[in-house]
C-alpha cells in the first residue's frame, strides 16, 4: 500500500479508523487536537459515519465513549494529560466497569510544557488504574498501536490508554495502512450488571482486574512492542519507553549497539525480559520522556544501585529528552557547544493584534488601577497571554474553570473586588459549575467572559459557548441586570470601562460578555 | 545521504509550506522522512522551528542533534542565529534578511546581519523583495526554499512538483507565480554562495 505522510496524531486517527472505530470523542488540547481534527476532515470516516464531535470537556468525553463501547461498538476518547485530571474519574471508574467494545484512551503528554501546565505523566494514571498501556516510538507504530489496541482492549474486557508525547504526535512521517477492519455491531454488554458500580458489584469488578494483571503482564510479555535485543557488552544494559528508544539509536548511526536493549512499547512492564536485563548487565540505563516511572518501579525503595536515570542524575530530572541527552548518559561525547549569539532576543507568544481580549483587558486594566494589584483570576486560553507585557493584567492560571471559582473563595475571604477573566470554551468546559456555587452564595464576583466565539488557543476549534452565553447565565441563576453584553472594541472602550466598574461595586454575583469573533478564525472564513 | 533541514521563523509566516513542499519532493524520491513542527501557543507570533530529516535509510530520531544541522533555513533574520547551536560545521544559514519586528526589544537590523555575515557558510537574501517585484509578496517563503534548494539532496524538478501540488487549487496564476519564487530563489544562492 502507499505510504501516508502523517503527524503522529493523525497516524494514531487513521490506525484507529481502519481498526473499526464507532466514534471518537474528545476536548481540544495541545499536543492531543490533531487527532479528532484528522478524523472530522477524513473523507472515509465521514462515509462511514464515524461520530467525531467535540465534546464539552474531558469527563463527558470520556463518558461518551464508555457509552458507545457499552453498546458493543469501539470508540477511542482524546485528550492532552491534564485532560485526564479533568476525566479521572471516569477514567478510574471505567478500569472497574471494564468495556464491552474496545476502548482506547488516549493521552498526550507534554514533556517540557510546550504548551501546558505542567509535565505529568499519565503512565502513572494507568498504573493508578491498573490497565494495559501502549506507548508507540514512531509514527508508524503509532497507526499500528490504534488499529490493533481495539483488539487487546476487547480480548480483556478492559479500556487501553495509549500514551504519546508532543514530539511525536507533532511529528511527519510514512506510515502504511493495513487493511480496514468494518466496525462493530450494536451489542448490550451479556452482563446487565457489569456497569453498575454499586459497592457489592464493584467489589467483584474490582477482584477481576485484580486477578488480571497477570495476563496484562503475560501480554506485555509476548507483545510485538516490546523486544529485548541482545547484546555483549553487558556492563551496560537499555530499557528505552516510547520515542526514547529513537533517540538511543541516534546515538548509532551505524546501527552497531554493543549492549542489551529492551524497548518498552507496551504495558505493564514485561518482567520476563526486564528481569533477564538485570540479571545480565552490570547497570542498566533507563531512557523514558516524561517522569521516571519505570525507573522508580525498578530502582525501589530501597534505590537499587544498578539502577540509572533521572533520579541519580544520569539524565536530568525533568525536561523533554533529545539526543544529545541521551548522549551525556551514554558518556558519549556531545557534540560542540556553542551558544547563541547575544543578540538574539526572547520571542514569546503574543495575542494577535487586533485582537478582543486586548480591548477588554486595556478596559479592566484603567479601572482596576484604583485599587491594589492582585485581584483578577484567570484561567486558561489565549486571554492567559494577559500575564505578560505589556499588560501584566492577571493574577492567576491554575486550571480550566479555576478562575470564577478562585475570584469566589477569595470573595469569601473578603478579598474586593474579585475579578475572574474566563474564555467562552472554558467556560463551557468548566467554569457553569463554579458559577452555581458563586450564585447560590450571591458572592460579591465580577466574572468576565471574554467570548471570542471559538477555543482559539488551540487553534479555533468549535466553541459549545457559542450563541448560549446569556442563557447559560441566566439558568444558572444570574440576575438578568447583572448580565452585561457588549462587543469589545476601541469606541465602547469608555462603554466597557463604566460596566466593569458599576459590577463590581454591586454587592452580588455579575457577568460581563464582551463578545467579538477571534481574528484567526474570521480570517479563515475568508 | 541525509539532510538536516532547521526551518526557522515566527509563528503564521508559513515555514509549515516550505516544509510540506520538500516532504512532498521526498516522498516522491521514496525518501524516509521525519518533520517535527510546532503547533499550539508558539503559533501566536512567538518563535517557531521546525526540524525536517530526509535520508535514503531509515530515521531514528525526530530531533535533529546539536551540531547536526546541514541548513538552518530561517524566513526571519534573527531566527536565523536562535538554532546556530544546531549546525554543523560546515552547515549552511539560508536566511530572509526582512526582519519581522513584533517584539520591542528587536535588535539593530545592521547588527544581525553582520552576525550572519561572520558564519562561514551564508546566504542573506531579501526574499521579501524578490517576491514584491514579482508581484506575489505572500511567495516570499518559496523564495527562501529556492535560495535553499542547492544544498538539498532533492532533485529541483521535484520541488517545483510539489509547489505544483501545493498551490494547484489556487489556480494557475498563483501556481506560476510561486514556480517563478522558487526559481529565482535558486538563481540568487547558485550565483552568491
Ligand atoms: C483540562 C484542559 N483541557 C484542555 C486544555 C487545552 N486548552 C488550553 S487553552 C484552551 C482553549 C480555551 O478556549 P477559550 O476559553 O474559549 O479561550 P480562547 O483561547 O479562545 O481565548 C484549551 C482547550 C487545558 N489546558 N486543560
Amino acid at each position: 500500500m502507499q505510504k501516508l505522510l502523517l503527524l503522529g496524531a493523525e497516524a494514531i486517527a487513521q490506525g484507529a479508523i481502519d481498526g473499526g472505530m464507532s466514534g471518537i470523542y474528545a476536548y481540544p488540547g495541545t499536543p492531543s487536537t490533531e487527532i479528532t481534527e484528522y478524523v472530522q476532515k477524513n473523507k472515509q470516516a465521514k462515509e462511514l459515519k464515524i461520530h467525531s464531535d467535540w465534546s464539552a470537556n474531558e469527563k463527558t468525553a470520556m463518558e461518551a465513549a464508555l457509552g458507545m463501547s457499552f453498546a458493543g461498538k469501539r470508540a477511542m476518547v482524546c485528550m492532552k494529560h491534564v485532560g485526564l485530571n479533568v476525566a479521572a474519574d471516569a477514567f478510574v471508574n471505567a478500569a472497574i466497569t471494564g468495556v464491552n467494545g474496545g476502548l482506547i484512551v488516549t493521552v498526550a503528554d507534554d514533556p517540557s510544557m510546550h504548551s501546558s501546565q505542567n509535565e505529568q505523566d499519565s503512565r502513572f494514571y494507568a498504573k493508578f488504574a491498573m490497565i494495559p498501556v501502549l506507548e508507540p516510538c514512531n509514527q508508524q507504530e503509532a497507526y499500528e498501536m490504534a488499529f490493533k489496541g481495539f483488539e487487546l482492549s476487547e480480548k480483556y474486557r478492559v479500556p487501553v490508554l495509549m500514551r504519546i508525547t508532543t514530539r511525536l504526535s507533532h511529528s511527519r512521517s510514512g506510515v502504511v495502512r493495513s487493511e480496514m477492519k468494518t466496525q462493530n455491531l450494536l451489542r448490550l454488554p451479556s452482563d446487565r450488571r457489569q456497569f453498575v458500580l454499586l459497592p457489592s458489584i464493584a467489589k467483584v469488578r474490582y477482584k477481576g482486574l485484580l486477578n488480571s494483571q497477570l495476563g496484562y503482564e503475560q501480554e506485555s510479555e509476548n507483545s510485538e512492542f516490546n523486544q529485548y535485543f541482545e547484546g555483549e557488552n553487558k556492563k551496560i544494559g537499555f530499557i528505552a519507553c516510547g520515542i526514547a528508544y529513537n533517540y538511543l539509536l541516534e546515538n548509532f548511526p551505524e546501527n552497531d549497539i554493543k549492549n542489551p536493549v529492551l524497548k518498552i512499547g507496551q504495558y505493564p512492564i514485561p518482567r520476563k525480559q526486564i528481569e533477564k536485563l538485570l540479571a545480565e548487565c552490570e547497570q542498566v540505563i533507563v531512557l523514558e520522556d516524561g517522569y521516571p516511572v519505570v525507573e522508580e518501579m525498578l530502582k525501589g525503595y530501597l534505590a537499587n544501585p544498578k539502577i540509572k536515570g533521572r533520579l541519580d542524575g544520569t539524565i536530568p530530572r525533568d525536561g523533554e529528552l533529545n539526543p544529545n541527552i541521551v548522549a551525556i548518559a551514554l558518556g558519549m561525547e556531545n557534540a560542540k557547544d556553542e551558544s547563541i549569539a547575544p543578540i538574539v532576543q526572547n520571542r514569546p507568544p503574543a495575542m494577535c493584534p487586533g485582537c478582543g481580549h486586548i480591548d477588554v483587558y486595556k478596559a479592566m486594566n484603567e479601572v482596576l488601577a484604583e485599587f491594589e494589584k492582585g485581584r483578577v483570576f484567570s484561567d486558561i486560553g489565549c486571554y492567559t497571554l494577559g500575564a505578560l507585557e505589556p499588560f501584566n493584567a492577571i493574577d492567576s492560571c491554575v486550571d480550566m474553570g479555576a478562575s470564577i471559582t478562585m475570584a469566589k473563595g477569595a470573595a469569601d475571604a473578603g478579598l474586593h473586588p474579585a475579578v475572574a477573566m474566563i474564555g467562552d470554551s472554558t467556560f463551557t468546559h468548566s467554569g457553569m459549575t463554579g458559577l452555581l456555587d458563586a450564585v447560590i452564595e450571591n458572592s460579591c464576583i465580577t466574572v468576565i467572559i471574554s467570548d471570542n466565539s471559538t477555543t482559539g488557543m488551540t487553534g479555533g476549534q468549535n466553541s459549545h459557548a457559542f450563541g448560549r452565553l446569556k442563557e447559560i447565565c441566566l439558568g444558572l441563576g444570574v440576575a438578568p441586570e447583572h448580565i452585561r453584553e457588549i462587543v469589545p472594541l476601541k469606541k465602547n472602550h469608555e462603554l466597557i470601562k463604566q460596566m466593569i466598574r458599576e459590577e463590581i461595586n454591586y454587592q452580588g454575583v455579575s457577568v460581563i460578555i464582551p463578545s467579538r469573533e477571534c481574528i484567526q478564525t474570521a480570517k479563515k472564513k475568508k | 545521504m541525509t539532510n538536516n533541514i532547521i526551518l526557522a521563523g515566527v509563528g503564521g509566516q508559513g515555514i509549515l509550506s516550505i516544509a510540506a513542499t520538500i516532504g512532498m519532493a521526498a516522498v516522491k524520491g521514496n525518501l524516509f522522512i521525519k518533520q517535527s513542527e510546532v503547533h499550539g501557543m508558539s503559533q501566536r507570533g512567538g518563535a517557531v522551528q521546525s526540524h525536517l530529516r530526509i535520508s535514503d535509510k531509515p530515521i531514528a530520531s525526530d530531533l535533529i542533534p546539536m551540531g547536526k544541522a546541514d541548513i538552518i533555513l530561517s524566513v526571519e533574520p534573527m531566527e536565523s542565529l536562535r538554532y546556530v547551536p544546531f549546525l554543523s560545521e560546515n552547515g549552511w544559514i539560508v536566511t530572509n534578511t526582512s526582519p519581522f519586528i513584533n517584539i520591542e526589544n528587536y535588535p539593530e537590523l545592521e547588527k544581525v546581519l553582520e552576525t550572519i555575515k561572520t558564519r562561514k557558510n551564508h546566504i542573506a537574501i531579501d526574499a521579501d523583495k524578490i517576491a514584491k517585484n514579482l508581484g506575489s509578496a505572500r511567495s516570499s517563503n518559496i523564495v527562501m526554499l529556492g535560495a535553499a534548494s542547492p544544498f538539498l539532496d532533492v532533485p529541483f524538478g521535484d520541488l517545483e512538483e510539489g509547489i505544483r501540488q501545493i498551490f494547484e487549487n489556487k489556480g494557475e496564476e498563483t501556481v506560476n507565480k510561486n514556480l517563478e519564487a522558487l526559481r529565482l530563489g535558486r538563481k540568487f544562492s547558485q550565483e552568491n554562495k
